[in-house]
Formats: C-alpha cells, structure tokens, sequence
C-alpha cells in the first residue's frame, strides 16, 4: 500500500481558505456580538446592539423590500429563460444560440449596468426618442426606482439561469411529451407534469444562481435603485464606510449567510427527495 | 413540431433582443459627436478620448489585467492540487475542504467582500493590489476546484495504478500522467477564474486601497461621477474584445486538447 497524499495535496488550499475565507467569517462572527468603536472598528466588549438593531422597523423592511426585489427578479429571469432554454435546446443551431446568450454574459458587469443607465436615464436613449416623436413633451423617470433595479438585475442575471436549464433540458427525453399527448394530455399539461418535474434540478440550480446574487446585490440598487428600493447590500456598505457602525455591518452579513446556507442545504435537500419522486410520477404516467 | 416552438420562438427572440439593444445603443453612441444622446453627427473623437486622453483608466486596465493573470494562477494551481487530493485520497481534514470551498460558491459576493475587508482592517494590513490579489484568489480557488473535479471524475483510475506499477514516484505520477490528461479541465478553470476575475465589482470594491483601481471599480467612478461617452467607446473595445476573445479561446482550446 502506497502512503497516502491526499493531505499533501490539499493543504496548500486547505490553508489559502481557512486563512482568507473561514478566518474571516468567524471574525465578521466575533464582531457583530461586540460593541462599535467610535470611529469604525469595535471595542473588546460583549453587547447585543448590533442584533437588537436587527428588530428595528426600518431594517425590517429593507430585508422584506430585498426580498421582494430579489424574488420577483428570479421569478421573471426564470420565466423567460425556461422558454428560451427550451428553444435552444431543441434546436438545430444550439451552439450558435448559446453563444450569442454567452457574450453579454461575458461582457463587464459594471458595462451592462451603464448601458441601461444610458437607456432609461433622464437624457438617454428612451427618453430622447419619445421627447423627439412627440410622445411626451418633459422625459420620464425611468431609473432610481424599484423596476428599473428588477430590469437590469433579469439582464445581468439572465443568461446564469439559461445555461443551467439548457444543460437539463436538453438531456430531457423529448419522446415522453409526445407519448403524454397521445395519451391526451393538453400542451400546457404536458409541460407541467412531464417536462417541469424532469428539469427541476435545472430549475433549481437556475433559481439559486439569481436568487442569491441578486438578495446580495450591492452595484445594481446603488447604481439605477432609488429610495423604495434600498436592499441589504447598501445597508451594509452604508454601515461599513460611512455610519462606520461595523459590528451592524457584521450582524446583517451574519444573517444573510445563515438564511443563504440554510435555504440552499434546504433545497438540496428537496432536490433529493423530490427526485426519486419523479421518477415514481413518470412511471405512474 | 413548429407550431409547438411558437411560443418558445417569441420568447427567446425576445430574450435576445432584451441582451443586445442595450449593446447596440452603446455602439451607436459611441459614434456620435454630442455629448448628449441626441444624435448628431458621426465622430471618433470618443474613441481618440480613449485611447490617447485616459491614462487612468489604462492603468486601471492593467491593474485588471496583472490581477487577473496572478490570481488566477495561483488559484489554478492550488484548486487543481486541491481537487487531486479530494478525488483520490481519503484523509482527516477532507469533508472541511469540501465545506469550505462549496460555501463560497453560495454565499453572496457581498459577504466575502466585508468579511475580508474587516479581517484586513483588523490585522492592520494595508488595502493595494496584494489584498484584491489575495480576495480575488480566494473566491477563484473553488470555481477552479469545481471544474477540475468534474474533469478528475472522468479519469480512469487504472492508469495511475498502471504508471505506480511501472515504478512511477507520486511526483511523477503527477507531472507526466494526472495534469497533461486533465489539461482541459485545468485550462478552462484558469480561463474561469479569469474571467471571473476581470469581472468582480462587487468583493474588489471592499478590499481596493486608495490608488489601486481595477477597470471596474474605475467605470464605477466614472458612472457615479458625471458619465462621459468615453465609457461608450470603451463599452465597445470591451464587446469587442470579449467576442474576439471568445472566439480565439475556442480555437486555443481546440488545439490544446486536439494534441
């Protein structure tokens, strides 16, 4: 028997990550039980401010506000990219189609999120060629509100839920749509009870990577969100570099790691069960 | 069959229109002589602005650039080691390693951002280029990670057997037989990490010392302070650039694994 180098090979990362990623969160941990210096940093004390801050009205509603924004973001990507997958997928052309979904993905994020400020801004593209046909005689308000933040968070996130839901449906045996309709089944209800129940890990997966990026989002509501869309990303910046309250700025991180933990090991978990569900439900068909 | 597609049809036609209006009005832009959205004639002065009038901003694209060539190295090289040990090997520490490079993966960029800001600012170490190098490193490592093991998961175990019968040492082992046969794996993790590199606002923002701007946070200033069309003309060399990347990225990955 060979010695074995497993620890010898995973060290280094073992270390690069306990050092920069597991240290750091459980000092962020430390802190938001602490009280907050006077200028930034904490003071080597127990106290439950930053928690009890945590009960306040006005945080409340930036985290169901966040929430809000961040879920009916993933439901709109979701229902646009399952269609749009769907079509890839069966299609001659698939790499082409995929490649043209890639390339805004790969073009900078700050640059996606300037084009549609020059597209919705008081003096950008929309607005000009409405004052200029007349439609409207003063430009319209399109930015620094909630839909303009749920518009630009579908575009950056949309082509993470479309790779995903190709990926699955494109294994998808599409013979089963056709045996549900011989057997009378209605379009819509093939879809529904064969195509969705087979895809849903793709569906998972895609709700995942919007969803949390988008209850994260710093960029996004700072740059095109106004008052009504706050989000939990510019309350904890705020906190960080100019209130300099950092063990709030701790306790809010804190509580978004722990509602993103336990809501991804929850839906892993439904992945499983649900999945020899499906394969029950198929047969039953 | 086709008529089944309509829908799917339509709305894919709009999901791609949805993705490049927002280009194509750059690129118009990036044309035009006023400095307002009206149009009002073509011009390269944007572009001239570019090129030979923005210093800081090529310095903020190399900054980018060194960035993105180190920390993904470095990742490169740690997460494929990683993955070796955690493909083939049983050992103490093994389900930790597997935790704490998934979390990352899950947690919002946000928090990786602040928890490596406060753990610099409490150890006194001095916001630069070393700390985004250090950020960007780590949420690298488990992109890689997970791409190398997805391509260690396909490789046949029996010829690690056969090269350490032939009286292969594990050094060996590894330089001759595990990294040239998971070279495809190991490329498009570092092409990754690249691109997930040049891409990161959001972590950079936090750990960026004064003077140590990397192209997004650069075009984050400039959109907050006043925007000048000089970012549409650069809009455009990106596009560009991404697509001409895209598809040389192609055909180097052809060759390599077409050997």
């Amino acid at each position: 028997m060979k010695r074995s180098y497993g620890a010898t090979y995973s060290a280094p990362v073992a270390l690069w990550i306990t050092f920069f990623f597991v240290i750091p969160l459980l000092i962020i941990c430390c802190y938001s039980f602490m009280a907050k210096g006077l200028y930034g940093g904490v003071v080597n004390r127990f106290a439950l401010d930053a928690y009890t801050a945590l009960a306040n009205a006005a945080f409340i509603r930036v985290t169901l506000s966040t929430l809000w924004i961040s879920s009916i973001a993933t439901m709109v990507t979701i229902l646009l990219a399952l269609p749009a997958a769907y079509f890839i997928a069966r299609s001659e052309h698939a790499t082409v189609y995929l490649f043209l979904v890639i390339i805004p993905f790969w073009t900078n994020f700050l640059i996606r999120i300037y084009a549609w400020i020059a597209i919705l801004g008081n003096n950008g593209f929309l607005n000009e060629l409405l004052l200029t046909t007349g439609v409207v005689t003063a430009p319209i308000q399109f930015l620094y509100n909630q839909y303009a933040v749920i518009v630009v968070l579908v575009y950056t996130y949309l082509p993470f839920a479309i790779l995903p839901l190709y990926a699955t449906i494109e294994k998808f045996d599409f013979s089963l749509l056709e045996a549900a309709r011989d057997l009378g089944a209605t379009k819509f209800q093939s879809i529904v009870k064969v195509l969705v129940p087979n895809i849903q890990s793709g569906i998972i997966t895609s709700v995942l990577f919007v969803f949390i990026p988008s209850f994260g989002a710093y960029a996004v509501p700072q740059l095109v969100g106004g008052r009504d869309s706050v989000m939990l990303g510019n309350i904890i910046t705020r906190e960080l570099t100019v209130t300099r309250n950092w063990p709030l700025a701790a306790s809010i991180s804190v509580v978004i790691t722990l509602i993103t933990t336990c809501g991804v090991l929850l839906f892993m978990r439904l992945q499983k069960s649900k999945s020899s569900h499906v394969v029950l439900d198929g047969r039953s068909l | 069959m086709h008529k089944k597609r309509g829908f799917s049809l339509v709305i894919f036609s709009c999901v791609i229109a949805f993705f490049y209006i927002p280009l194509v009005v750059l690129i118009v832009y990036s044309f035009n002589a006023s400095k307002s959205m009206s149009l009002t004639g073509f011009s390269f002065v944007w572009y001239h602005k570019l090129f030979f009038d923005s210093r800081d901003l090529w310095s903020a694209c190399l900054n980018s650039l060194l960035i993105a060539a180190a920390s993904a190295s470095v990742a490169t090289i740690l997460g494929t080691l990683g993955a070796i040990g955690l493909n083939w090997y049983t050992f103490a520490f093994k389900r930790y390693i597997q935790v704490v490079t998934f979390l990352p993966l899950i947690l919002p960029e946000i928090i990786i951002g602040v928890s490596l800001l406060i753990f610099f600012a409490g150890i006194h170490f001095k916001l630069s280029l070393l700390t985004i190098f250090i950020a960007h490193t780590t949420f690298n490592i488990p992109f890689v990670m997970l791409i190398v093991l997805s391509r260690l998961e396909e490789f046949d175990y029996s010829i690690l057997e056969a090269a350490r019968d032939l009286g292969a040492r594990e050094i060996d082992t590894l330089f001759k037989v595990i990294i040239p046969l998971s070279m495809p794996g190991i490329i498009s993790g570092f092409l990754t990490a690249v691109t997930l590199s040049l891409e990161d606002f959001v972590i950079t923002f936090f750990v960026a010392g004064p003077g140590s701007a990397t192209l997004p946070l650069y075009v984050y200033s400039m959109i907050r302070f006043g925007v000048s069309p000089v970012i549409n003309a650069l809009s455009v060399v990106i596009i560009a650039a991404t697509i001409i990347l895209a598809f040389s990225t192609k055909n180097i990955y052809k060759y390599i694994i077409g050997r």
